[in-house]
């Protein structure tokens, strides 16, 4: 047999494109999935195999390619929660990691918590039925969460006769409603996942679209610059003190750069202590660096011994995000249990924990319109709204507009430990 | 202007350096489960990196089925004394002599499931409150819903009904007395992933991944080592070829693949072909590592 040259040098520099995919429940977003998986080649015979049984044994006439994704049917038969699920593939210019957040039960929680590492959201919507509530409301979601680039895939155009006329309607409603987002990439491709259209090989059919396919557009979006590089924030996670004899002296904080660029000489200033120092090296196992930048882990040693430990943050010193106990969030509650004005949760934000009280429910969000209701302030699962809360030490954060790493917090039941709240500080 | 944009592969590496120091941080008695497998060498590695300078400050574990190769049992020893790290191990066989676990019958009785029992009870008897596993999300479907940190009830059980939301990088460790979490450092990787970073870090790993002549019975398609544990049916017999082996578990339940893979090279085509042979529909072939895996599957879980 033939092998396959891998381009080793090829492999290692591909980057990472991690995307979301949401839509209502028949609107074909398993078997795009399924298409880009089987038209990638990333699906393996067993699988397909597996696929081409079931589709026959359903009558299917064709491969039904919902099915490869669609382990979760079994799943639900069994009475499992329908579920953020993570798939991949790569193609030689890029590995994607998919969030597959399924459309129903429980949809928003599962939305939020795939839209909150994406750089991408995909969104579907049926060719048939236009812009519905739900397109509003995972649209919605997605800048919410910071989502740079949005992608609306106008699914089953084999339904509606590849009809240009429709596509362009659809287009300018959502046009409409996407000027109250604050997602300023937002693309367009007329697709049938079914057939294949425009998804990974252009359409055949529809040659009145000239743009780029959706694999294509997944390809070569540019996310290099999503990157906060300017702010510079240092979450310190851990202080490594070897106490060897070869690293006798050694003092080192250990994190993830979240933000900024940090180098070897620029002079930092640690938080809460408030003291500066100059950063003497960067280090990793392998070498000491030149430069650090998001979302490198490394390890980081300054001039002066000063007093630093897990929780605090090493920033530049003309560059300091906001310290502060009284912090307004959105919050999106993820639990059955309602939010509880006054109540007092377990709150984690970069490499901190502290705790928390709920001073106010300022307002609810109708996630289908964007309008603020304010006379009913219960906060229940699935739902969000902005409130005010208090926390026992200060946080050192920023937005989450400007920073997602220092902008973002969890609310936590502190009697089932559950993870009950995702806040995004305003 | 150069570009501020980490490879793929680089971004992996933090994302798991980055929950194992969360790790340390939130649980007092962390362990890290090794096999001696190529996932287990990837994750002692980037625990290396995540504490250097100083020691990993937790000890590795291994749960040995009493049915391994020796040639793994003699890395796992090289790899630890190399890195410094405590081991413990826990075998299976006390277990069945303790009544807690019973062999099973047949003509190549796995310990694959009886080891559950022997982890649950060492993670108990040692009061380990978090245990790193190699798991990774693109193993099989069930995997693809996995959190990085994943909550274990005082029966040591993973409910998937309940699993707590993960959102951002913002971990949960919080837990009940009795509980523990098992974490899952290396949830984004795919197979090739950890090929890759194995090659691209010089990583060494057991011999038996690599090509040599050994006798192997053909039982269901699946070439199983020559081994005291396994009897032979019917016409069965032993034959030598020229194997090589993708995983390194229990012997009576590794099926090995005929292979010439005589280095990281090679095995990364080898994985590279088996998309390949799976793509073209060959799903008979023998390098069709997908397959294997999916009789593995069928036959012996």
């Amino acid at each position: 047999m033939e092998y396959k040259e891998v381009d080793n040098e090829q492999y290692l520099n591909m980057d990472l494109l991690r995307f979301t995919t949401a839509g209502s429940v028949d609107d074909g977003k398993s078997t795009l999935i399924g298409r880009l998986l089987y038209d990638t080649k990333s699906i393996f015979e067993d699988q397909l195999e597996a696929v081409e049984r079931a589709s026959k044994s359903l009558g299917d006439g064709h491969v039904n390619l919902a099915l490869i994704t669609d382990g979760l049917r079994a799943e639900r038969e069994q009475g499992i929660t329908i579920d953020v699920a993570y798939r991949y593939f790569a193609t030689p210019k890029r590995k994607f990691i998919i969030a597959d957040t399924p459309g129903h039960i429980q949809y928003t929680r599962n939305m939020v918590t795939g839209a909150s590492t994406a750089n991408l959201a995909i969104i579907l919507v049926d060719a048939r039925h236009g812009v519905v509530e739900q397109t509003c409301r995972h649209a919605f979601i997605a800048s919410l969460l910071g989502i740079k680039h949005l992608v609306l895939c106008i699914n089953k155009m084999d339904l509606v006769d590849y009809d240009q006329a429709i596509f362009l309607k659809i287009k300018d409603n959502f046009e409409q409603f996407s000027s109250k987002l604050l997602i300023q990439d937002i693309r367009y491709i007329p697709i049938s996942a079914l057939k294949g259209d425009n998804v990974v090989d252009r359409s055949k059919v529809m040659d009145w679209y000239q743009g780029p396919t959706l694999l294509y557009t997944l390809e070569n979006v540019h996310i290099a610059s999503d990157y906060n590089l300017v702010d510079s924030r240092f979450p310190v996670q851990r202080v490594i003190r070897p106490q060897t004899a070869e690293f006798h002296d050694f003092r080192g904080y250990a994190g993830r750069v979240e933000s900024g660029i940090f180098k070897p000489g620029d002079e930092v200033l640690a938080m809460p202590s408030g003291f500066t120092s100059k950063i003497k090296t960067i280090e990793t196992i392998d070498e000491k660096l030149e430069e650090a930048f998001p979302p490198m882990s490394v390890v980081m040693t300054l001039e002066d011994e000063i007093d630093i430990s897990r929780g605090d943050m090493i920033v530049k010193p003309n560059n300091q995000p906001v310290s502060g106990q009284d912090i307004e969030l959105m919050i999106c509650w993820l639990n059955e249990k309602k939010l509880m004005l006054n109540g007092k949760y377990a709150l984690r934000h970069t490499t901190k924990e502290v705790r928390c009280i709920v001073k106010d429910i300022r307002y609810k969000v109708n996630i289908n319109t964007l309008h603020k209701i304010e006379d009913d302030l219960t906060i229940g699962l699935n739902e969000i709204g902005r409130i005010h809360i208090r926390t026992t030490q200060p946080l050192f954060y920023d937005s989450y507009k400007k920073n997602r790493s220092t902008g973002s917090v969890i609310l936590i039941d502190e009697a089932t430990n559950e993870t009950v709240g995702a806040g995004m500080i305003i | 202007m150069h570009s501020y944009n980490l490879t793929h592969l680089k971004q992996l590496e933090s994302e798991a350096i980055f929950i194992m120091r969360e790790v340390a941080a939130q649980f007092e008695r962390p362990v890290l489960l090794f096999s001696g497998g190529k996932d287990s060498i990837v994750m002692v590695r980037i625990a290396q990196k995540a504490f250097w300078p100083a020691r990993i400050p937790f000890p590795l574990m291994h749960i040995d089925t009493g049915h391994n190769f020796q040639e793994t049992l003699e890395f796992r020893d090289s790899l630890v004394a190399e890195v410094g790290a405590e081991l413990i191990v826990r075998n299976v066989q006390d277990s069945i002599n303790a009544g807690r676990a019973v062999e099973e019958k047949g003509p190549n009785p796995s310990r694959n499931t009886l080891q559950t029992i022997t982890l649950l009870d060492a993670l108990e008897e040692l009061r380990f409150d978090a245990a790193f596993g190699g798991g990774r999300r693109d193993e099989e479907k069930a995997r693809a819903k996995e959190r990085f940190f994943s909550h274990r009830d005082e029966f040591g059980q993973w409910d998937p009904k309940n699993q707590r939301p993960e959102l951002w990088n913002l971990f949960n460790g919080k837990k009940h007395i009795g509980e523990h979490f098992r974490v899952f450092p290396l949830s984004n990787w795919t197979e090739m992933d950890v090929w890759q970073y194995i090659a691209a870090e010089n990583l060494p790993i057991p011999t038996i991944y690599f090509t040599h002549k050994r006798k192997v019975v053909n039982r269901n398609g699946v070439f199983l080592a020559e081994s005291p544990f396994i009897t032979l049916m019917g016409k069965e017999k032993y034959e030598e070829l020229d194997i090589r082996f993708r995983t390194v578990g229990d012997m009576t339940c590794t099926g090995a693949v005929v292979s010439q893979a005589n280095s990281l090279q090679d095995i990364i085509r080898e994985v590279a072909a088996a998309r390949v042979t799976e793509r073209g529909g060959r799903a008979d072939d023998q390098r069709s590592e997908a397959a294997m895996e999916d009789r593995k599957k069928q036959g012996y879980f």
